[in-house]
């Protein structure tokens, strides 16, 4: 990394880039740490954030299911309200909203009554499976820039959705199946919450039309988590559960990106495809990943949606990780006068290809 | 434009061939059934979107960087970060759209010419794109920018596109014919003659085209191209020699060369009209019989030799060459297949047949034929390919002896079996992202050679790996990034790679003084580290083997087929080259 990529560091700072991750001192533990760690905190439970082996995990109590089933049933795992601070060392420690999945959470900390945040991922979409992100005011932000770029700006929610509803109909109405790709935690439960809504407002269904959702195995238990938890979705059946030979003409599919290709999707036929994910909103990327269908739906924040969020934070300071964090520290520091740089982070595989995210 | 661009979102929307055919089929019987008895519109719009869909592009209407900077000013971003978003979206005209999409109040600017997304397709191209080219840039600026005020995004989209190139849609014209041919009942060989040569896109020209009678077709109108596939294995794969005959593959231009109503046709393989650059071949064609068609390829050409291609690029830039080129780059035309004589389609006829009937007929006129190469084995003919580079030609064509003329690219009965190519192991020192699939990923890379102890760029690739390699390179680029310069990074310099060219030429524009043609890579040599790659020194000692073998300008093609062997790879892997 150049000079331009890596922190501007200073000698007070609350927390520091070291082999293992994203360190505070002063609070003995780690945020998202790539390796085991004595003491993590972790903002969420997709696998680049929430990794097995450290000793003792503290995460917002609302992702302590999902965290459980991703570190194992053995993980010590404490769980805390939303907004209530834990003392660790020197550190003042609290979880709030970060609005990107079911659970995760933006980490406040502070420290002599300076404050940093960690937003881990985050967006200001509207989410019918998660809570709603919190503005936390601060001195030093720390933001990801996975979609740091201006041509990337997301339809509302409701379109993509009515937009999924019709292609699954037209798929249909021309009795092949169409199989959706998309993250298996989070986007998932998403897209199955949103059709709920979907189906519930239309009122041109064709008859005989039955709103059940077939889903790959990867999908499963993550999906019972969340209607456990009380979430409104549409009705699932696991594509394990089928006979033999089951026709899945005009039927809908979810099913995670690495299933693409695979063997098994041959039970499919000659199925359309489609990916919800917001590398959708580029044309290049849907044709690399060969479907025929790209669903605009991110559950990151959108170049107006970061700009948005750190201003509001009101921090002087804002470090970026993930995806295009030169660029948009170079646009903070240029169009709005903030002390940005990038935070140098472990590069995730090219988004796109990754399982997780976006 | 609505129309075109719903075509256009169906055709986009499938990655299935037989969907796209579907879609544009179901466009022109459209087009051609609300049209019926008039001329109207829809067949003027159908004609354009034929013409566009299957490739073609207006040339010289707008210069990209023209549009670049409009677009980034437009959208009130810095330069850079259009740039930077233009990296990650790997297209001009989508980066434009995508960041102008957002601006909000769409307004008419020109009350004189109101825009709006209702205008037919051919109304855009002939009223507003193409008297593009008689405006200042001021003009053009204010009209495209205007537009851009007033279009829906996927309008914008389209409209760049256009303006900057083509359409890249996963349609060839290949496609378009099925669906043409799908949409009117007419033949897809019958539909593919009739859009060849100069086919002028209008309401009358598409419903020619769809005319179901056959009304005597334009007499300059040449054949669709029958194409070669490049051989990858071995030759012996193809069956017995005995069935194949082979030739040369000259390093000239692709050509059709027809005698009809009196009149001579040179016709190039990108379908344009060259008979007045090469007045000499127009002249020699005079010779031949009326309702005549060779196919064949025109090189630079002097004593019975061909020139180096650099020398017939000179020509193919005049239009009307003056005695100093004529004298300077003189050329000819070597036939090697008869598609007409005496006005009779001879394209179904096997291919030995019309090899005997052209050299009998060319054998009175000054115009020559391709040689046969005669062989008794794969391995004689192994052996006269060994010779192609030091002739002065690509290597040999292979084409099976009882095919008929096929249309297009089909593989199975003509083959390309290139010489290989001149390899250097070169270390990656750059990398940038690519375009279209590849947007956001790092498959474009920058290659260089030792001059002591820096490492000297000698060369650009894109192409050569696998998915896998093209991945792992990305996650291994994207951790070891040295320093960035815009969209483009200078990485840790440890992978070596085989590079191969078709040749290298001495260059006083390039950093390293040697320019390569046609760079690919060839394989990921993860068994060497970069300093076993070659230095700038060993690449100078091919091109000097090269060059003398060559010997410069003219070359003689030399019946013992002498040339000097080049230095062989020693077992040690310190001998960096080698052209086997």
């Amino acid at each position: 990394m150049s000079g331009r990529q890596t922190v501007a560091r200073h000698q007070t700072d609350l927390l520091q880039t070291d082999s293992h991750g994203l360190a505070c001192k002063a609070g003995g533990f780690w945020v998202d740490p790539w390796r085991p760690v004595e003491h993590a905190v972790v903002t969420h439970a997709h696998a680049d954030h929430a990794r097995p082996g450290s000793a003792r995990y503290l995460a917002a109590e609302a992702s302590v299911p999902m965290l459980r089933r991703r570190l194992g049933d053995d993980a010590v795992i404490e769980g805390v309200p939303w907004g209530e601070p834990v003392q660790l060392g020197d550190a003042l420690v609290s979880f709030h909203p970060a609005g990107h999945i079911r659970g995760s959470a933006q980490v406040r900390i502070e420290v002599d009554g300076v404050v940093w945040v960690v937003s881990g991922d985050y967006k200001r979409d509207a989410d019918p499976t998660c809570e709603t992100f919190e503005v936390v005011p601060c001195d030093v932000f720390v933001t990801e820039a996975t979609f740091g770029l201006p041509i990337y700006r997301w339809p509302p929610t409701d379109e993509v959705a009515a937009d999924v509803l019709d292609w699954w109909l037209d798929c249909r109405a021309h009795d092949r199946a169409a199989v959706l790709f998309c993250y298996a935690l989070g986007k998932a439960q998403r897209l199955l919450a949103e059709l709920h809504r979907q189906v519930a407002r239309r009122t041109d269904l064709p008859t005989g039309f039955e709103p059940r959702v077939f889903v790959h195995g990867a999908l499963v238990a993550l999906t019972d988590l969340y209607r456990a938890e009380g979430v409104a979705m549409l009705d699932t059946v696991p594509v394990a559960d089928t006979d033999q030979g089951t026709s899945f003409a005009g039927a809908l599919v979810l099913a995670p990106p690495s299933a693409g290709g695979s063997t098994w999707m041959r039970r499919f036929g000659r199925a359309a495809t489609g990916f919800a994910s917001g590398w959708m909103r580029v044309r290049g990327m849907r044709r690399r990943r060969s479907v025929d269908r790209g669903f605009i739906l991110s559950d990151h924040a959108d170049w107006p949606g970061l700009l948005r969020t750190i201003e509001e934070t009101g921090a002087r300071r804002v470090l970026t990780t993930h995806g295009q964090s030169a660029v948009l520290a170079r646009y903070l520091r240029e169009a709005h006068g903030l002390e940005a740089t990038p935070l140098e982070s472990r590069a995730r595989p090219n988004a796109l290809d990754a399982d997780d995210g976006a | 434009m609505r129309r075109f661009a719903a075509l256009f979102a169906r055709v986009d929307a499938t990655t299935k061939t037989n969907a796209k055919v579907e879609a544009m089929a179901s466009y022109f019987e459209d087009a051609l059934a609300q049209d019926a008895g008039t001329v109207g519109d829809r067949a003027a719009d159908a004609a354009w979107a034929l013409f566009l869909l299957s490739g073609n592009r207006f040339k010289r209407l707008l210069a990209p960087s023209r549009l670049r900077v409009w677009a980034a000013e437009e959208t009130g971003l810095p330069e850079w970060l259009f740039r930077e978003s233009y990296a990650a979206v790997g297209d001009l005209a989508e980066t434009t759209a995508l960041l102008l999409a957002e601006r909000g109040a769409h307004e008419p600017t020109d009350p004189r010419d109101p825009v709006d997304s209702d205008t037919p397709l051919h109304v855009w191209i002939e009223q507003r794109l193409l008297p593009l080219r008689g405006v200042d840039e001021d003009e053009a600026r204010l009209r495209v920018v205007g537009w851009w005020r007033s279009l829906p995004a996927d309008q914008v989209f389209l409209l760049a596109k256009i303006l900057t190139g083509g359409l890249r849609v996963g349609v060839s014209q290949g496609l378009t014919v099925r669906a043409l041919a799908q949409a009117t009942g007419i033949d897809r060989a019958v539909l593919a003659h009739r859009l060849m040569g100069h086919w002028e896109p209008s309401a009358e020209a598409f419903h020619a085209l769809c005319d179901p009678e056959e009304r005597g077709e334009h007499l300059s109108r040449p054949y669709p191209f029958f194409l070669a596939s490049p051989l990858d294995g071995e030759p012996s794969a193809l069956g017995p020699v005995d069935d194949w005959l082979a030739e040369w593959k000259w390093d000239g231009i692709r050509g059709q060369l027809l005698r009809r109503g009196g009149a001579v046709y040179l016709w190039s393989r990108g379908e344009e009209l060259v008979t007045e650059r090469f007045p000499e071949v127009a002249e020699a064609a005079l010779a031949l019989p009326d309702g005549t068609a060779l196919d064949g390829e025109v090189l630079a050409w002097r004593d019975g030799a061909p020139l180096p291609f650099a020398l017939l690029q000179k020509r193919i830039g005049r239009k009307k060459p003056g005695a100093k080129s004529l004298r300077d780059a003189p050329v000819a035309f070597l036939a090697y297949d008869l598609l007409e004589e005496g006005g009779d389609d001879l394209r179904e006829r096997p291919l030995v047949e019309r090899r005997a009937r052209l050299e009998a007929l060319l054998a009175p006129t000054l115009l020559d034929t391709s040689p046969r190469l005669d062989a008794a084995s794969w391995e004689a003919l192994a052996g006269l390919r060994r010779e192609a580079r030091a002739r002065g030609v690509e290597g040999l064509m292979l084409k099976r002896r009882d095919a008929p003329y096929r249309v297009g690219r089909r593989r199975g009965d003509w083959w390309k079996w290139k010489l290989d190519p001149l390899t250097v192991d070169a270390v990656m020192i750059y990398a940038q992202a690519g375009h279209g699939r590849r947007a956001s990923l790092f498959t474009d890379y920058t290659f260089g050679v030792w001059r002591g102890d820096e490492l000297v760029p000698i060369a650009k690739a894109y192409s050569g790996l696998d998915d896998a390699e093209i991945r792992r390179l990305d996650h291994w680029i994207r951790r070891n990034t040295r320093e960035r310069f815009g969209p483009v990074r200078s990485v840790e310099p440890v992978h070596v790679f085989e590079l191969g060219f078709e040749n290298i030429r001495r260059s006083t524009r390039h950093k390293s003084g040697l320019a390569v043609r046609f760079p690919r890579i060839l394989r990921w040599r993860e068994d060497l580290t970069p300093r076993d790659a070659d230095t700038l020194d060993d690449v100078v000692a091919l091109l000097e083997t090269h060059e003398s073998e060559t010997q410069g300008e003219s070359n003689p093609v030399r019946a013992d087929g002498a040339r000097r062997e080049s230095p062989p790879r020693a077992p040690s892997g310190d001998r960096v080259f080698s052209e086997s």
